[in-house]
């Protein structure tokens, strides 16, 4: 143990928080953490938003981010205790022996300047390489890495690679300066899932290659177990369990542990499309203004009352702009939307209240998605008093069955959104949604933002409320586990056209099309191997080409 | 909530009140008349007159009280209606866009591109001076301001995912400027209601001093500094005494804004 290059005891962090209307006051937001890491060695920070990962990782750089301080125990990097270490100590210590990777490699490259140098910034600085050598040295990892032309790439800025690239590119940089230590914080989380394995398999190549230890940080548990060694499960700054990825993934102990390895497995029986559709697309093409692009083309799909469409695609494949075109905020250029059995007027400002009333959308920050400076029964209660002209008591005890349908109870009527977790702020979006009793629910990646146990939740809330309600969801997602979870029917969406439609059963079973296959093989699967196989097969299939 | 008050706060809102307490009871309190000459010329402060007298012999002291009241209310009531004009064109032009934002936002900059002093000594020289008229050319002129402000507010609000909610509801306008993007606006315009206030105050002393704004036997801090300029020659303070009110209750107000802008902003949780 002693001989392990990262050693953390009984680390703890606090922070100072400032409740409106109370005195500020100190709580601790990691209590008393320990684990080890040897060299070579990848170990897994798994948990929800606030579980202290990340904060745990910046520790290893004797680092607090915002306000948070770094109060007690010891972090041991190549045997000495950098939390007591000299502020010149540190500074060698961070970018030359310890390395950090971001989420979003997007903000934080400076776009003003060509991607080598950036790269080559911290080994030149820390003295570790001369600039040819640095150069060099980056030349090879962008070849390690799989980026395309290693020898030029370095000579573009950040805004000229795609955002896979940048996050290679941003590996690529973590590891110039021959770091001992590398910080991997979400890495792949802003990335579509196709691109997500490339980047992965980079990163693992490169871990593996130049043997730095490494700490990978996600809320992932799927991805996590791909790439590390040992697992870590967080929970509120606590340690959970801390074992080998073989028995976390296979034998969890902890119950809480056992619900992220047993998360996305909803079973949901498929309905078959029975009567008039309530929502019939039909030859829609769209184009954004002043552009002479069809962002749509010639999209065809239906969706039953009491049934869910799913709208797959990556970023960028026009599912959120069929959304818009439904609801009118982007008039169509050709083609016809049918909405329970009428045509709906282009213009979302022409149509009559009742088509407004019965097409609701939830989206996917429910942050941005409520007045902040409203309350909760304000925000419900508006469609009611809108579209029913409830006023008084009346509108209070619909207000509160309301609440109670989306399981949030006594007290929520008066809370503002800043006073609700992600959960709940997005339960609250759901509710003003049925406020007004609609026919169809658009859901624009109403999970993608939230914790994988929180977003089971909620996808558990709409399958209920769909049966009692018998509300259609038109649901856009990039997420095929949610797919599976709560889909009748799916459209696969790429480059603004369907390329794959029909039933739930039908889309997810062989034979695929090429980019079908692609994203179905690309969900990361909660089981060791995986992304080893998912590689092996796409090298066969392209050797088989 | 009050017991939180900070202490700059507090202090603020002391000396504030203070001075509008004094504009409000001006009458009551005041020892003398108004334009009443009740001694010699540039008398030093004595029992009967605490500031002294004034360039023709009336007390400093009762000065200063109506002065700060007809001071007080104008920059009040220009600050008001800068405000209001500036702020709803403002929210309109964000909720509108296309050629009403184009047309009112070019109509503002016209405007600004004039110096406002220039363009309020010209419009005053062609009309009657009285106090509204000061009143809407000030509140006109600086409502330019407040538009720019309130425009560039709005149109981040207006591209939320609340506001397009309440669009997709069927809300009309007057809904979504006022019960969405007016309370979320609030913070930025609270902190310029303060500034704004000061300018207005200066504004009007400004052209006072010129002679084009308060006209005499009316007195305000402005003229009062006016009339009393040449005695600074032979060292009497009498100009400096409203110079050190306007300075002061600059301070003071701009201490409340910061803390109602701090309360604001606590309140929206992430944003602001």
């Amino acid at each position: 143990m002693s001989d392990g290059m990262l050693k953390v005891r009984g680390l703890k962090i606090g922070a100072t928080v400032y409740p409106p209307g109370e005195k500020p006051h100190d709580i601790d937001i990691v209590h008393g953490v320990s684990f080890d890491l040897e060299q070579g060695k990848v170990l897994g920070l798994i948990g929800e938003s606030g579980a202290g990962k990340s904060t745990i990782g910046l520790a290893a750089m004797a680092y607090g981010r915002g306000g948070v301080e770094l109060t007690g125990g010891e972090v041991w990097v190549n045997g000495r205790d950098i939390l007591q270490s000299s502020k010149g100590d540190l500074r060698s210590l961070r970018g030359g022996e310890v390395t950090y990777v971001s989420q979003s490699a997007a903000a934080s490259f400076n776009p003003a300047k060509q991607i080598m140098e950036q790269v080559t910034e911290a080994a030149i600085t820390h003295g570790k390489f001369s600039k040819a050598e640095a150069e060099s040295r980056a030349v090879e990892l962008f070849d390690k890495l799989g980026l395309p032309d290693p020898q030029n790439i370095g000579k573009r800025y950040p805004h000229q690679v795609s955002g896979g690239q940048l996050q290679r590119c941003m590996t690529a940089l973590a590891l110039c300066p021959e770091p001992d230590l590398v910080v991997f914080d979400e890495p792949t989380t802003a990335l579509d899932v196709t691109t997500q394995i490339d980047v992965l398999m980079a990163i693992k190549d490169a871990i593996r290659e130049t043997g730095v230890a490494a700490l990978y940080i996600t809320h992932d548990l799927a991805v996590v177990a791909q790439v590390s060694d040992d697992i870590m499960v967080l929970k509120m700054g606590e340690m959970v369990e801390y074992g080998t990825v073989d028995q976390i993934i296979n034998a969890p102990k902890e119950e809480y542990t056992q619900a992220l390895v047993s998360v996305r497995s909803i079973d949901h029986e498929e309905k078959a499309p029975a009567g008039v559709p309530v929502l019939k697309v039909e030859n829609i093409t769209a184009r954004y203004k002043g552009t002479n692009f069809d962002v749509l083309k010639d999209i065809n799909v239906e969706l039953h009352a009491g049934q869910t469409l799913a709208v797959v695609g990556e970023s960028g494949s026009g599912k959120s702009t069929l959304a818009r075109v439904i609801t009118g905020l982007l008039p169509q250029k050709g083609g016809n939307v049918h909405f329970a059995g009428r045509d709906l007027n282009p213009v979302m400002r022409t149509r009559p209240r009742e088509d407004l009333r019965e097409l609701q959308m939830i989206y996917q920050m429910a942050d941005t998605a409520m007045n902040p400076r409203q309350t909760v029964g304000t925000i419900i209660g508006r469609p009611l008093e809108f579209y029913f002209g409830l006023r008084g008591a009346e509108k209070q005890k619909r207000i509160q069955e309301l609440l109670d349908e989306i399981e949030l109870g006594q007290g929520f009527q008066d809370r503002y959104p800043a006073e609700l977790s992600g959960g709940q702020k997005q339960r609250v979006c759901i509710a003003r949604a049925l406020a007004a009793k609609p026919k169809l629910i658009i859901c624009d990646e109403v999970t993608s933002a939230l914790d994988p146990l929180v977003a089971d939740g909620i996808l558990k809330l709409l399958l209920d409320l769909q049966k009692r309600e018998d509300v259609a969801y038109l649901f856009i997602t990039h997420d095929l586990a949610t797919v599976r979870a709560i889909a009748d029917s799916i459209a696969v969406m790429y480059q603004g056209e369907v390329v794959r439609y029909g039933p739930k059963s039908e889309v997810l079973a062989p034979p695929f099309d090429d980019y079908t296959d692609l994203l179905l093989s690309s969900v990361p699967e909660m089981k060791l191997g995986w992304l080893e196989s998912v590689i092996a097969n796409r090298k066969m299939a392209s050797a088989g080409n | 909530m009050m017991k939180n008050i900070p202490l700059t706060a507090l202090v603020g809102l002391i000396i504030t009140s203070l001075y509008f307490a004094a504009a409000l009871l001006a009458s009551w309190i005041a020892p003398y008349g108004m334009a009443e000459i009740v001694g010699d010329v540039w008398e030093p402060s004595s029992a009967e007159h605490l500031l002294g007298t004034d360039n023709i012999g009336r007390d400093l002291l009762t000065r200063m009280i109506y002065g700060g009241q007809t001071t007080i209310f104008i920059a009040t009531m220009g600050t008001i209606l800068s405000f209001v004009t500036g702020s709803s064109l403002g929210f309109l032009a964000a909720v509108l866009g296309g050629w009403a934002d184009q047309l009112l936002s070019r109509t503002v900059d016209l405007i600004m591109a004039i110096p406002s002093l220039i363009m309020a000594l010209v419009i005053l020289a062609m009309v009657p001076v009285t106090v509204p008229v000061l009143i809407l050319v000030m509140g006109f002129l600086d409502a330019t301001r407040v538009f720019r402000l309130a425009r560039s507010v709005a149109v981040d609000i207006n591209v939320m995912d609340y506001v397009e909610a309440a669009r997709l509801r069927g809300e009309g306008g007057a809904w979504v400027i006022f019960r969405e993007i007016l309370p979320n606006a609030l913070s930025p315009l609270v902190a310029e209601l303060g500034l704004r206030f000061i300018f207005m105050v200066l504004f009007i002393s400004t052209l006072s001093f010129l002679g084009l704004g308060v006209q005499p036997p009316l007195a305000d801090w402005g003229g009062i500094v006016k009339e009393n300029k040449d005695g600074i020659v032979y060292g009497i303070g009498a100009a400096l005494y409203p110079a050190i009110a306007i300075a002061t209750l600059a301070i003071s107000v701009n201490l409340v804004a910061d803390w109602v802008l701090n309360r604001t902003t606590s309140l929206k949780g992430g944003r602001g």
